[in-house]
């Protein structure tokens, strides 16, 4: 299954530039293995305990994995992944 | 610094977008603050729950549960249409910028981890702005600090006024505004 996952900026250098690629996977977890597998450096950034880490959002074509069952939320072949910093600080 | 003052006492934020690999700063844009209550509840309950998942162990103020006074976040949906905006353009954050309403314009332990944070890119210049009256003005009477990420710390970086940077319209509301 083809999917096209979106690289932020700074983990580009793991996809030798690219801004997007493709994985396969029928989940979120499951995309983020193929994409470790095949480019290294997106597991342990991404997951933290078992869950996806605090400052990351994953939307899967446009929606925020988060409210769609976050690591487990399903991926179908033709969708679109985008990893992108989730940002938030304060006082 | 147009925008915090008009967001104060919440806490301003947005980007500011350059051509990617550049260090241009183009285009201000403006980012709805998700910790702000909007006129949309169920807009609202999203963004608390994201917001309450980030913050984590930042959960308080100088003892105060944190509100868009003491926080501020970038709303999912949003961040996500405009960087597929800046992605079509081309283009990329030069700068993240926010304000600080009830103190000066120094990084958070809240604002280290998220600028640390696994998905974030140390080569974004991360402005800090305060909104305090006891602010110390650092850049043409205000206080207005920039932040960047080396081998995995924060430092603070110079603030040079440069005339030939004039930002791009980005909205009806959207004046240049230098500093």
């Amino acid at each position: 299954m083809a999917i096209t996952v979106s690289i932020p900026t700074i983990l580009r250098t793991h996809t030798g530039g690219e801004k997007s690629v493709e994985a396969s996977g029928s989940t979120v977890s499951e995309i983020i293995a193929d994409l470790d597998a095949k480019h290294g450096g997106f597991k342990d950034r991404l997951v933290k305990d078992g869950s996806l880490h605090r400052f990351v959002n994953i939307y899967v074509n446009d929606e925020d994995v988060r409210f769609a069952g976050g690591l487990e939320a399903p991926v179908s072949d033709g969708d679109s992944v985008t990893i992108l910093p989730a940002v938030a600080g304060g006082s | 610094m147009k925008h915090a003052r008009e967001e104060d006492p919440h806490e301003a934020c947005g980007i500011i977008a350059g051509p990617e690999g550049t260090e241009r700063p183009d285009r201000l844009i403006r980012m709805i603050n998700a910790a702000k209550p909007s006129d949309d509840e169920s807009a609202d309950q999203r963004r608390r729950e994201e917001l309450a998942e980030r913050r984590g162990e930042h959960d308080s103020y100088d003892g105060e549960k944190r509100t868009s006074r003491t926080e501020y976040g970038f709303d999912s949906r949003e961040w996500f249409q405009v960087t597929r905006e800046l992605d079509s353009r081309d283009e990329w954050p030069v700068v993240m910028y926010h304000s600080h309403t009830p103190r000066g314009a120094t990084p958070s332990d809240y604002d280290v981890d998220n600028m640390t944070g696994p998905a974030s890119d140390p080569r974004v210049h991360y402005v800090i702005v305060s909104t305090w009256e006891g602010a110390t003005p650092t850049v043409e009477g205000h206080e207005f600090r920039s932040f960047h990420i080396v081998d995995g710390s924060v430092e603070e970086e110079e603030v040079s006024v440069v005339e030939s940077y004039m930002f791009a319209h980005t909205g009806a509301d959207d004046v240049p505004d230098r500093g």
